[in-house]
């Protein structure tokens, strides 16, 4: 059986993109066999962060309207033999995605892959309904920061009644957390939402905190998923977070601020 | 300034602005909650009682106010109907 994961948050912005790029990556470098779906219709970003963007021929609606067949449209990472990107459209029409063509091309992926993850677009519209009514497990991706939090939690409301769990009164979606942009300096001044104060406001399964990280960008710049930058703190803790969906029990890590030297502290600006 | 900074360091931090935005969250939160706990036919009900209302006396449209809660072990339907030229409010519980 096939597990199907949505990447979702609401707010637009916080690092949905980045975190599906990087988890479905971990996934398929532990074996797993993983498809990666982005379904930000006419927003097509998730081929640019994997680093596909020049390979994609058909995207996921031409799927949908049965003009290609999913193996055309799927792009099988060049890195990792397990990973599979399904492109979205780049179509202006929002409705393109039905439930019916959505379920169609899901049960079909479900019959070849372990893992289906899905890159939700932000907001709480037609997109982001399509892109979590399927799913199993959500991770509801947060940064320390009002609007974000109170977005997420509206999501949660969501996938509780929305959803294909919710409306066939099945087994609720397992929802876990994920903070991300995360400062552990400014967190220390006071200035921003500490993991425990989000952790308080939603209490949900704290998947893991990811550091904001310069490294983030040059990844994306390069089409490198961060997970694979094994110097980068925002890589380690994807790795970490990837562990942690899998089973595995680790302490979070990056929470901690730097301790700055004393000569640092006196001569700082 | 930094020099005289770490001198500071033993003062007591000033609570900065996070500890707002946590309680600001905490409410708006609790209340976004409660809003999604309602059952979703409120909104209907107002404009069909406001519908019957308005056969008998020229009211407004703010003169009808449905109210939901949910305590522990049961739910209170407020209805609030202020009628025209008479001061007093109606006060119903369902
Ligand atoms: N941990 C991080 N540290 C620094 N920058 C980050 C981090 N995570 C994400 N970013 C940056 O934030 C921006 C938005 O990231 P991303 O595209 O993943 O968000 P998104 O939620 O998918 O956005 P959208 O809602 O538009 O789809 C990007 O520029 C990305 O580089
Ligand atoms: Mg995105």
């Amino acid at each position: 059986m096939a597990r199907i994961i949505v990447i979702t948050s609401g707010k637009g912005g916080v690092g949905k993109t980045t975190t599906s790029a990087s988890l479905a990556m971990g996934l398929a470098q532990r074996g797993n066999r993983t498809a990666v779906v982005d379904f930000d219709v006419g927003l097509r970003n998730l081929d640019l962060i994997m680093g596909c963007e020049r390979r994609v021929v058909y995207d996921f609606v031409n799927v949908i309207n049965d003009e290609a067949n999913l193996n055309q449209a799927l792009i099988r990472d060049r890195r990792c033999d397990d990973l599979y990107v399904l492109p979205a459209s780049q179509t202006r029409d929002k409705e393109a995605l039905t439930k019916e063509g959505v379920g169609k091309v899901l049960e079909e992926l479900a019959q070849t892959f372990e893992y289906i993850v899905c890159d939700s677009p932000a907001g709480i519209e037609h997109g982001a309904t399509m892109a979590m009514y399927y799913a199993d497990d959500a991770v509801v991706v947060t940064n320390p920061e009002v609007s974000s939090v109170r977005d997420s939690d509206r999501m949660l409301g969501i996938l509780a009644s929305k959803s294909r769990r919710a409306e066939t009164n099945a087994e609720p979606i397992h929802e876990y957390l994920l903070l991300t942009r995360y400062s552990p300096e400014r967190v220390a001044r006071g200035e921003m939402l500490g993991v425990e104060d989000v952790q308080e406001i939603l209490s949900l399964d704290l998947l893991g905190v990811i550091p904001e990280s310069k490294s983030v960008l040059n990844a994306s710049n390069s089409g490198v998923p961060v997970l694979l930058d094994p110097e980068s703190e925002a890589g380690q803790a994807y790795s970490d977070m990837v562990a942690r969906y899998l089973g595995e029990q680790l302490p979070h890590r990056f929470l901690e601020a730097r301790k700055r030297g004393f000569f640092s502290r006196l001569f700082r600006e | 300034m930094r020099l005289l900074d770490i001198f500071r360091l033993r003062s007591p931090r000033p609570k900065g602005s996070s500890a707002i935005a946590k309680e600001r969250l905490q409410i708006l939160v609790a209340h976004d909650r409660t809003e999604r706990n309602r059952p979703s036919y409120l909104p209907k009900l107002q404009r069909e009682l406001l519908e019957v209302i308005r056969k008998y006396a020229d009211v407004d449209v703010s003169a009808v106010s449905v109210n939901y809660e949910q305590e522990d072990s049961r739910e209170v339907l407020e209805l609030n109907i202020v009628l025209p030229e008479i001061i007093a409010a109606v006060n119903k519980r369902v």
